[in-house]
């Protein structure tokens, strides 16, 4: 599996990878119109619950976050895809990264546009939501930098600037190679896109610079987005969310599930773009690797929190302990268990089970076992509060469900769009000298 | 605020009292079901022994007022904040209802409109004029009867006098037919509510969170 990647004639590459671009087949407009129904679908329910009121949801007191912020989270955490595969990699000069970066830096976009959604979706009075930013105004009000979700804005925001550039930034080079072969309007996107790109030896200089310089930042607001993100829980006082290590469990989560994300983008795309020769066994293997790496630390993390607060013994956390471990929560609890950590350990830590198709059925379980491990965050610990009389359930509405449904429609349509626009795996890496060729 | 818990015999004229001049919306069994309904104070009951020797302990429990509240940093847009007087008051129209600060609430007294309040006919004719009708999406809570303080505050200084102790009474202290309740100025060391929480029964709900909660809960003796 570990084979030395061919060496592909650049014309060839070059036709290979714009064909998706060229060429649309049926299917891809039958998936189009599908996705977009479902994902009107989830705008008319937003648009509902913004009519009747934030109560056609199942939240409740008190439960007073639900799906909302479980989506938040998880698709927060999947936009941990694109920077760590790809700011690592181009870091550490990983050569194999080349056909992946694309593709995971998308899913950094994407991902974060959904997911910065959420916490507007789930405000009771989401049209004042622009009061949370920092704007002048006549009364002279500020946000309360205080508050965790203020930090959450801020990171949000500078994360989503951030990944924009930095997907942008490699995409360059091939848009103005797009220019020079496109016709239309679309000419002219690529044009305006490519900024004046002349492949000079001094741009591809700067560009080398400004794209190792947003690795390094990306890297660094990817870590603190994601702490922040944890913040929001244990700021609080709530039993089992007031923990030290949520910051660092939450950012190996969502590197957990953000390559199991690409892991799962990556095996469509070379499957309907037909992109074998690109995306080949190598990367999916290391992909895979560094998937059970992931796996692990998640266990240790896991393991830690919990082990930790069982030996404590501290009541009004134990009784949080228990519904996990044992309650109402406990098929969650431990369908996520096999999800994380069983079945990726099996599949990829077996060397003879580990292929494409394990690695992509791992990747599902993770994306699954992930998504329920911010449900059992969050739901438990809220619905047993320290005054034992306080304490109440919660279940979806079919609104909550249809959004959070609605949104993985989004997702795949954007990433659809985008596969039309430009070429998921970046083409002028696969030059054999860039610096040079002027 | 003290309150006695040897006189509470958790009638519950409280919650009722407070529904009718915090213009509270219904709540209904099946609203409460649901986790929807609204108790800005509320009696929770604690059983003590095995039966048929049981005690039966009533607790009212409304916003404690904390000096160092959980619920107030958490809020982005400070519709939540501690007043000049030590109250810990909610501005509904800044509220976004991220409903952060219920979460943080350990006591769990805070209420969120899930939709715009309604009321069956005629109750719409008694709701109090000095209380504002809260929209949906907005946090709500006890606000220990702010209007009364203000309009006592407002009789006291037109006739140029400071407030008497006991001179005002929120609705739950007003109606609670045992006086278990006292209402009044901890600032003032000889107000009775002072003497009260300084006396050996105090306590303070979670006290070990360190909220410094200005409601005393004096024990049951034995």
């Amino acid at each position: 599996m570990a084979a030395v990647p061919e060496v592909i004639p650049y014309p060839e590459v070059r036709r290979d990878l714009w064909r998706p671009l060229e060429r649309t087949g049926r299917s891809y407009s039958i998936w189009v119109i599908i996705l977009l129904a479902i994902a009107l679908w989830g705008l008319s329910c937003w648009g509902y619950q913004l009519y009747r009121g934030i109560g056609v949801a199942g939240i409740r007191r008190p439960v007073f976050w639900g799906f909302y912020l479980v989506d938040f989270v998880f698709w927060i955490g999947i936009s941990h895809a694109g920077t760590l595969i790809s700011a690592i990699l181009r870091l550490t000069d990983a050569n194999w990264r080349k056909p992946v970066t694309r593709a995971a830096e998308a899913i950094t976009v994407f991902a974060l546009m959904i997911g910065g959604l959420f916490p507007i979706i789930h405000l009771g009075r989401a049209w004042v939501f622009y009061w949370l930013i920092p704007y002048p105004n006549s009364r002279l009000l500020w946000p309360n930098f205080r508050s965790p979700l203020l930090w959450d804005l801020t990171a949000i925001t500078t994360y989503l600037t951030g990944s924009t550039i930095y997907l942008f930034l490699p995409l360059i080079p091939d848009v103005a190679q797009l220019a020079e072969h496109a016709s239309g309007w679309r000419r002219a996107l690529y044009r305006k896109l490519s900024l004046g790109w002349t492949g000079s030896d001094r741009e591809w200089h700067a560009l080398e610079r400004a794209m190792k310089l947003m690795a390094a930042i990306i890297l660094a607001v990817a870590i603190s987005v994601h702490t922040v993100v944890a913040w929001d829980f244990s700021m609080a006082i709530a039993p089992m969310w007031h923990s030290t290590i949520f910051g660092p469990y939450f950012v190996v989560g969502a590197i957990f599930s953000g390559i199991a994300a690409l892991l799962l983008v990556m095996s469509i795309i070379r499957k309907t773009l037909h992109f074998e020769r690109y995306l080949t066994p190598h990367h999916f293997n290391n992909l895979a690797k560094l998937l059970l790496l992931m796996s692990l630390l998640w266990l240790y993390f896991t393991v830690a929190e919990n082990l930790t607060v069982w030996y404590g013994n501290e009541p009004k956390e134990m009784a949080v302990f228990g519904d996990r471990i044992r309650g109402h929560f406990a098929p969650y609890f431990w369908i996520m268990v096999v999800c994380n950590f069983v079945v990726p350990f099996v599949l990829l830590g077996i060397r003879r089970l580990r292929n494409i198709r394990t690695a992509t059925i791992a990747s599902i379980t993770v994306l699954v076992g992930m998504w329920l491990e911010r449900y059992i965050i969050i739901v438990p610990t809220l619905s047993m509060p320290r005054l034992a009389a306080a304490w109440g359930s919660y279940s979806p509405s079919w609104v909550e469900i249809s959004i959070t449904g609605a949104t993985f429609a989004v997702m795949a349509l954007l990433y659809l769009l985008f596969s039309k626009l430009f070429p998921l795996v970046s083409v002028w890496e696969f030059e054999p000298h860039p610096a040079e060729q002027d | 605020m003290a309150i006695d818990l040897d006189r509470c015999t958790g009638c519950q004229a409280c919650v009722a009292a407070c529904h009718a001049e915090n213009n509270l919306p219904l709540s209904d069994p099946e609203s409460a079901a649901k986790g929807r309904a609204f108790h800005w104070i509320r009696v929770d009951r604690y059983y003590e022994g095995e039966f048929p020797s049981i005690r039966v302990k009533h607790m009212p429990v409304l916003c404690q007022q904390c000096d160092e509240a959980p619920c107030e940093p958490v809020c982005p847009v400070y519709a939540t904040y501690r007043n000049d007087e030590g109250l810990n008051v909610q501005v509904y129209n800044r509220c976004v209802g991220t409903r952060y600060c219920a979460n943080n609430c350990p006591y769990s007294v805070r209420f969120f409109n899930w939709f715009d309040p309604v009321w069956p006919e005629p109750l719409p004719l008694q709701h109090n004029p000095d209380v504002s009708i809260r929209m949906t999406g907005v946090m709500e809570k006890c606000t220990f009867c702010i209007q009364r303080i203000q309009r006592a505050e407002r009789d006291a200084a037109s006739e140029h006098r400071q407030v008497a102790d006991g001179e005002i009474q929120p609705a739950c202290v007003q109606s609670c037919p045992a006086e278990a309740m006292t209402f009044g100025d901890l600032n003032d060391p000889e107000s009775k509510v002072s003497r009260l929480a300084a006396s050996g029964r105090a306590t303070r709900l979670l006290e070990e969170l360190g909220t410094k909660s200005k409601v005393f809960y004096l024990e049951r003796s034995e």
